[in-house]
């Protein structure tokens, strides 16, 4: 009994502590934006929410430098929510009370989906970099900074039958991970609408992802001249590897699971040689501004690669800014009044950004922007519009 | 022509489980335990000869003897520490300590190589055979896994029936008390076992890696598994069960994702080998032990 009052009055002592401490933050909340940032630093999903604060912070720091947004300067909170929907609405409390004013999360689809029911209550102003699931939008108060996983499909789709790449098709798709079947999916009706055949149609699990030599065989005696991949990169080097050993030289055309493909160790590029990718951020691009940002956050990150969630959310930031100037929001306006200026205003804008030009919001909250192509050649991305 | 490729194909896998599941079949067959780690030593292996090859730049050939050498050795090493003091142990906690092994092994993999995949380059370097005009191609890969898998195959049968080694094996195999009382050091025929099951598996990661190169640390993990489904196909503890089993675990696998849907095929796979133990619970060439009282 004695040992619980010791460890009662330790956690209230703490807790007061605690309390004073968060009681500094709040100061001055007329002067400056608040934005808050929720994502997994922590856990399996970890990769991504780092991606995504450094992202964000590169973003904030050049903004401020500039003279901020209407003239008030930015502070960014992030909390970790493991990408855990309970612990994200705990972080979306604790940057409520810290004072935030629009919130730039979540990282992870599944929390996404828990938060958004709190941001549709408090009508505070939500842009998501990454949640790429339809789900998201079933409140029309989440914008999205990426595309949804059928928009993928449906612009693949466009894409080769605009550049008249191919007829004849074969998918390989796995149909146990929700990102590749969801754009599979939409992939098929498209290709349907605009006049493309799929030929052959396969799919492996998880379970069964290294032997990939019946499905190349039958894309193969079907005749396809294009073999779309909506996969990750890691089977995709064994789909090349595996291809090239029946001697079967498709167009191989993917998603932005494959950026990536060129930095597996000991990887032979020279058989990605040709392979065109839709993909929204590559850090390998050529362009001015991704090379910019590329090497401002090497420089501000131990020399690591950003990916493109640290894209997304760099673009995110910019977003708010343009939406949060168009709308002309200040910093003492309630959390209720911003979110309905700023989802006037981000319908009206156009950006464009790292992650796609011309970049334009629908009332749902999804964005609508052209992804970029890129073929490799020569082991580097070279623009393929 | 396209059957006889698929076919082509499916002996090659089947060629490669049958050999990771004569590991499994004889420790079991001879130690009565599963080991579980079996599958990871096949990643050791894999990892031992990418290193070779990549980093030193050696011959392929010399990567491979070498995984053979340390593969035998960790094969020892796991008997003598994690399962020899557990001897006396009940089943159960010999399989925990299996399972422990497997999760170690795959563990320090992933802290020393880290997450990312790597890619193994072929240790063989026969190029393609084309037949009928091109129509069938058989990878050099493929072309020297069935021969090799046949040979060691027959080696180990010829080992096993005419040397004293494999016939102290047998012994122990049969009755352990009984061998004991007849002067069969059974301790040093049961490390010989997992050095013999090892050393195949550092050749089956030399054959599992050239056709399907994709490293990282739990790439054992799913081959070790359809293998260990061969060798109870198979009739566990039965050598040419293994071989058979491994084969048409293959050979199923490929044809019925080729001919019949490729998103079913494991499912398929575990289906017949349902069928096949409610036919015959000892598996194809299991022989059915009578507890003698």
């Amino acid at each position: 009994m004695k040992k619980i009052k010791k460890v009662l009055s330790l956690l209230v002592i703490s807790s007061m502590v605690v309390a004073s401490f968060a009681a500094c933050g709040t100061k001055k909340s007329g002067e400056t934006f608040t934005i808050g940032g929720i994502g997994p630093i922590t856990g399996d999903a970890a990769v991504y929410g780092i991606n995504v604060k450094n992202g964000a912070e590169i973003a904030v720091k050049e903004i401020n430098a500039a003279g901020g947004i209407n003239g008030a300067q930015i502070v960014f909170k992030f909390e970790d929510d493991v990408a855990d929907g309970e612990k994200a609405v705990n972080a979306y409390n604790t940057l409520k009370d810290a004072g935030m004013h629009m919130l730039m999360g979540t990282v992870t689809s599944g929390a996404c989906a828990s938060v958004m029911e709190e941001t549709n209550v408090d009508n505070m102003f939500q842009l998501t970099p990454s949640a790429s699931s339809t789900d998201v939008l079933k409140n029309g108060n989440v914008y999205q900074v990426c595309f949804t996983d059928p928009n993928l499909g449906i612009t693949s789709a466009q894409y080769i039958a605009g550049k008249g790449l191919a007829k004849k098709i074969a998918i390989i798709y796995d149909s146990s991970d929700i990102y590749s079947s969801g754009i599979e999916a939409a992939f098929k009706v498209e290709a349907g609408n605009q006049g493309l055949e799929i030929v052959a149609e396969e799919a492996f699990t998880a379970d069964s992802n290294s032997d990939f030599s019946v499905q190349l065989q039958k894309a193969k005696d079907s005749g396809a001249e294009l073999v779309f991949l909506p996969i990750y990169y890691t089977q995709a080097t064994l789909i090349l590897s595996q291809a090239a050993a029946i001697d079967y030289k498709p167009i191989f055309l993917g998603c932005d699971g494959l950026d990536g493909i060129l930095t597996v160790e000991n990887f032979d590029t020279s058989l990605a040689e040709g392979v065109v990718l839709m993909t929204p951020f590559s850090a390998e691009s050529t362009d001015e501004k991704t090379a910019s940002f590329v090497k401002a956050y090497q420089s501000a990150y131990n020399n690591e690669t950003p990916n493109q969630f640290a894209a997304d959310a760099y673009d995110a930031i910019y977003i708010i800014k343009a939406a949060a100037e168009k709308a002309g929001i200040k910093p003492d306006m309630s959390v209720s009044e911003i979110g309905t200026a700023m989802k006037e205003a981000i319908q009206q804008i156009s950006y464009d950004g790292l992650t796609g030009a011309q970049m334009t919001w629908a009332a749902t909250g999804e964005v609508n922007k052209q992804p970029r192509a890129y073929k490799i050649e020569g082991g580097k991305y070279v623009s393929a519009e | 022509m396209s059957f006889i490729s698929y076919l082509i194909k499916g002996i090659s896998l089947g060629s490669v489980y049958s050999m990771i599941a004569l590991g499994y079949t004889m420790v079991y067959g001879i130690a009565k335990m599963l080991n579980f780690a079996h599958g990871d030593v096949i990643m050791v292996g894999g990892y031992i000869i990418f290193i070779v090859m990549s980093v030193s730049g050696l011959n392929p050939i010399v990567g491979v003897l070498l995984a053979i050498i340390l593969c035998t050795l960790l094969g020892i090493t796991i008997e003598r520490v994690a399962y020899k003091p557990l001897r006396k142990a009940s089943s159960l906690a010999v399989l925990i300590t299996a399972i422990g092994v497997s999760y170690l092994l795959q563990n320090v993999a992933l802290l020393i190589f880290g997450a990312d995949t790597k890619s193994f380059s072929s240790v063989i370097k026969l190029p393609a055979l084309k037949l009928a005009g091109g129509a069938l191609t058989i990878s050099g890969e493929t072309l020297v896994t069935i021969p090799l898998c046949l040979i060691i195959m027959v080696a180990l049968n010829i080992f096993i029936k005419k040397t004293k080694t494999g016939r102290s094996m047998i012994a122990v195999s049969e009755d352990k008390d009984a061998s004991v009382l007849m002067g069969i050091n059974v301790n040093k025929t049961i490390a010989i076992t997992f050095a013999i099951g090892s050393a195949l598996a550092a050749v089956a990661s030399a054959l599992l890696f050239s056709s399907y190169p994709s490293l990282s640390s739990t790439s054992g993990a799913m081959p070790g598994i359809k293998a260990f489904v061969a060798a109870v196909f198979g009739g566990i503890g039965s050598i040419p069960g293994a071989m058979i089993g491994g084969i048409l675990l293959g050979v199923i696998q490929i044809l019925s994702s080729a001919y019949i849907s490729s998103q079913l095929s494991d499912a398929i796979v575990f289906f017949i080998l349902i069928l096949v133990l409610l036919v015959k619970p000892t598996g194809i060439l299991g022989k059915v032990m009578h507890e003698k009282v």
